[in-house]
């Protein structure tokens, strides 16, 4: 059984009269969005991954306050290791590597959580529509996503990346439109199982209209797993883009991505390892907070699994 | 059994159709008429007489569904056409990359499977010890690692390092390219042969025997709780035979599945390690095929990647009943 939409069953459980985040005392009946809060809290790796999240968010937004240069400033200090005016060192052609990552922040949390979002749309539309009505529309839906799970993901992300063309934007079209596979399996398997539910004959039978039973009768109780998924798939997103600015179809220079700046550290690795140094850490503490924070809210949404 | 088998290939075939048919499409609607590529390049005007020339050559000058047609009947006859890029037979080109992808590949997994399943192994069985505690930060910082960034830090680590601090020559390992042509029964290398391999193999390695690392030792988590564990107990079998025959077959069910679905992230990471250490493989191929619009290679190689991982995928379904007699292949409403 799913815990289902925290808001949802959380005001359900403490009834219509009784304010949310109400009685705090041993046996009081309590949201259930807090005994979720409760649970995740006690994780100490989701924890620190959300610290750091939080942080780096504070980061992107006041990114212009933070970075001491702009992304395309030039100082005439080639490839210098870190100091005291350039903490991160500056880069081969002699712009601040701290700024540049400071902004890439903005970069790479965008990248990250729009194509997740797109994925998710995509996985959500495609998975809820072969799982609920099943039969000839569900073999069709899986049948094409057998067919896109065959094609290598790689060729696929190059191949529209190169008809795109190559920007920050359009990285995340490319990526969230290949990533919605997984995630459309995901959906249709809860909503197989969910679909057969009582609550869903009732509400059939009380002649709501499919798309209203879908959307707001099946999807909340189908979310945690949705949920769980998309934040992991945040971190998933960002190890693309750095794969693909790697192989030279992903955003292009003056952008402040990590994955490109990592991309065009390769090169001095010998003599300037900070380049690569800094943009790869800020990327696998991006990653593993997404990651952790996945693992902590799947043990804070279902405890059984713990 | 063998119906179940044959229900399988047969459902594979559209499959891999549409796949590569979905390829062949999206290719003619990327910018720019392949025929002027061949001739002349991106930038450059070429000659009409020589796009015409190359347009007879590679079948271009017909209309698209024809060309459709024309492909597939060449290569049900496994006739995969020839390079745009320097001419060369496709089916020569896969035979050689092919060899050198498979020699890569099986280190790997060799790798993945000693390593991921021992080390996975040991953590379970020594829970919240430190080599616990160790297992499962270093194998959540691996799959949050850029594949790329790894392998360049192995590189400097084992290669450039010791290079520039004069190490003894046999300590130092090779960074590039494929290095003599020595090998015994096909994959061990002999000679000079293993210090390049080393490098690239972990690094192919190194995704998926982190999460077959976590999968093991969560799979094995639950099995030591399972009820048939403690009845192995109190008949009194010794410790090793519990943990063996009762344990170990029942836990290493989802790992295969793990290796085996996991195909598709092994070519991905396959594409990234061969470009970083110039390991010519397939991967690195099909990466350079894409960008240089090279279709019939492009087309070529991945069908060949698309088969091994259909063919992948049914072996470790097969092996399913092989770990666990209860599953019956081909009965009731398997998929």
């Amino acid at each position: 059984m799913s815990l289902g939409d925290p808001q949802a069953a959380g005001s359900m459980v403490t009834g219509p009269g009784e304010p949310v985040g109400g009685g705090m005392d041993l046996g009081a009946v309590r949201p259930l969005r807090k005994d979720v809060w409760r649970r995740f809290r006690r994780n100490r790796m989701a924890m620190i991954g959300l610290v750091f999240l939080v942080f780096l968010v504070i980061v992107a937004v006041f990114a212009p306050l933070i970075a001491p240069y702009s992304i395309t400033q030039r100082v005439p200090l080639f490839r210098e290791g870190p100091s005291r005016d350039h903490l991160f060192g500056t880069d081969i052609i002699g712009r601040d590597l701290f700024s540049r990552v400071v902004y890439g922040a903005r970069v790479s949390l965008k990248i990250g959580i729009l194509a997740s979002v797109l994925s998710l749309a995509i996985g959500i539309l495609l998975g809820s529509t072969a799982g609920f009505f099943g039969g000839k529309l569900d073999t069709l839906i899986m049948r094409i996503t057998d067919i896109f799970l065959a094609i290598p993901y790689i060729v696929l992300a190059i191949a529209i990346a190169a008809i795109f063309g190559k920007s920050e934007n359009t990285i995340i079209l490319v990526i969230g439109l290949t990533g919605w596979l997984s995630i459309t399996r995901i959906v249709r398997a809860s909503f197989l199982s969910l679909t057969q539910q009582e609550y869903v004959e009732a509400a059939i039978a009380l002649g709501y209209s499919r798309t209203r039973i879908m959307f707001r009768h099946i999807l909340p109780n189908a979310l945690q797993p949705i949920i769980v998924y998309g934040t992991i798939s945040v971190g998933g997103v960002i190890l693309t883009e750095a794969a693909l600015s790697f192989l030279g179809v992903g955003p292009q220079d003056p952008t402040p991505a990590w994955g490109l700046m990592v991309a065009q550290g390769k090169g001095d690795l010998v003599n300037a390892s900070h380049l690569l140094f800094f943009p790869a850490a800020a990327i696998v503490l991006t990653v593993l907070s997404f990651v952790f924070i996945g693992d902590g809210l799947r043990d804070a949404l279902d405890p059984k699994l713990k | 059994m063998p119906s179940y088998v044959i229900r399988r290939i047969l459902l594979l075939i559209p499959t891999v159709f549409f796949a590569i048919s979905f390829l062949f499409f999206l290719f003619f609607t990327l910018p720019g008429d392949p025929a002027n590529l061949i001739a002349g390049g991106f930038n450059r005007t070429p000659d009409p007489g020589v796009v015409q020339r190359a347009k007879e050559r590679y079948d271009l000058d017909k209309p698209l569904p024809v060309q459709f047609v024309h492909y597939w009947e060449r290569t049900l006859k496994w006739d995969l056409g020839e390079s745009y890029k320097n001419r060369r037979s496709v089916n020569d080109i896969l035979g050689e990359h092919a060899v050198n992808s498979l020699r890569l590949g099986i280190w790997a997994i060799l790798i993945e499977v000693v390593v991921g399943i021992g080390v996975g192994l040991i953590a379970a069985l020594r829970r919240y010890s430190l080599s616990d505690k160790i297992t499962t930060v270093v194998t959540a910082g691996m799959s949050a690692l850029p594949v790329f960034v790894l392998g360049f830090v192995l590189q400097y680590a084992f290669a450039v390092y010791p290079h520039k601090h004069a190490w003894p020559e046999w300590l130092t390992l090779r960074t590039q390219g494929l290095g003599p042509d020595s090998w015994a029964f096909f994959f061990i290398p002999t000679g000079e042969q293993w210090r390049y391999l080393i490098l690239p193999a972990v690094t192919l390695a190194s995704v998926s025997t982190a999460l077959a690392a976590r999968m093991m030792r969560g799979s094995m988590l639950e099995v030591l709780r399972a009820d048939y564990m403690r009845t192995a107990r109190a008949k009194g079998l010794d410790e090793r035979s519990i943990i063996v025959k009762h344990g170990l077959r029942n836990a290493l069910i989802p790992v295969v599945t793990l290796i085996g679905i996991d195909f598709g992230t092994v070519i991905g990471v396959a594409v990234l390690t061969e470009t970083v250490f110039s390991w010519p493989g397939l991967g690195s191929e099909i990466a350079s095929s894409v960008t240089s619009r090279d279709l019939p290679v492009l087309l070529g190689l991945t069908l060949t990647v698309v088969l091994a991982y259909a063919i992948i995928n049914l072996l470790v379904d097969l092996s399913y009943a092989f770990f666990d007699p209860r599953i019956r292949l081909g009965e009731g409403g398997e998929k």
